[in-house]
């Protein structure tokens, strides 16, 4: 590869990636949950056994997973916003993006046990 | 004597066209962008810019709605292990829930749908695989939004 073809755009470029890629599988989750929650028009039996798939402990951990997403492209979602809106917002992008990081791991922190709080049950008994 | 001699000295011959001067000018060709009664009183929009726009306007919106989504299906009360056809029915006893979802549905489906017109803009280079990829997407987001949509306002919750 030719010396200074790649390009590498540091916390703004791959704040932009990580945007893109938790957006994207966030849509692909939202048109199968839209699927999901419309088996309540066909018969309470049948969406309480597609429920039950998320209260699988693998199936669990993917909702982690997806709160981890959203959390990041809602709090990514709201600096973009600040960059573009605000005067001193592209200035400031930086700092703003580890803030977005620093709140997120705290959120993730805090909805740990009560998200995964099932699983831990079930694997680990009492 | 020719007849070219007799032209007068501003005529200029073009090949094959004959010899134009002001008494027998030659054909005015329109310029190409050049407005006409047919062309469109608009011929760009800002769809983009709207675009751009609701995808910061309905971001906010959804930061409430999303996150309290999750805090109430996820984290409050148990997690999922609340979540079944009761619980879905107790929540939709209420026309306000109902908004909620109904709100939540259609702005997380534009966004999404918007977002991913951008992402298939971006990286399919032909054509044809653009064009396609985008009526497939088009076409699954009019569906799962009509679908959502009909399902809120016909719930019934004493099916069977």
């Amino acid at each position: 590869m030719p010396a200074g073809t790649l390009y590498r755009g540091r916390e703004g470029m791959w704040s932009w990636v990580a945007h893109r890629v938790t957006g994207v599988l966030i849509f692909f989750f939202l048109f199968v949950h839209v699927l999901d929650t419309s088996l309540v028009r066909v018969s309470p039996q049948a969406y309480d056994n597609v429920v039950a798939t998320y209260k699988n402990p693998i199936v669990n951990l993917m909702e982690y997973g997806l709160v981890a997403a959203i959390l990041f492209h809602a709090l990514n979602g709201l600096r973009v916003i600040a960059v573009d809106f605000w005067s001193k917002g592209p200035k400031y992008q930086r700092q703003m993006l580890w803030s977005v990081v620093g709140i997120w791991i705290v959120l993730m922190a805090g909805a740990f046990y009560p998200v995964l709080d099932h699983t831990l049950r079930t694997l680990f008994g009492s | 004597m020719s007849a070219e001699t007799s032209t007068p000295a501003d005529a200029v011959e073009l090949a094959g066209a004959g010899t134009y001067s002001p008494d027998n000018p030659a054909p005015v060709i329109e310029p190409p962008r050049t407005r006409t009664k047919s062309t469109p009183r608009a011929t760009r929009t800002n769809f983009e810019m709207y675009g751009w726009l609701f995808m910061r306007l309905s971001g906010i919106v959804l930061v409430v709605l999303v996150l309290g989504h999750l805090l109430i299906q996820l984290v409050l009360d148990g997690g999922v292990t609340k979540i079944g056809f009761a619980f879905v029915a107790g929540r939709w006893a209420s026309p306000f829930w109902q908004m909620w979802d109904l709100l939540m549905l259609w702005l997380a489906m534009l966004h999404g749908a918007n977002g991913l017109r951008t992402v298939i803009n971006d990286y399919a280079e032909r054509d044809n695989t653009r064009f396609w990829l985008k009526m497939l997407l088009y076409t699954a987001t009019v569906f799962t939004v009509f679908l959502g949509t009909l399902v809120i306002f016909t719930f019934d919750p004493n099916i069977q």
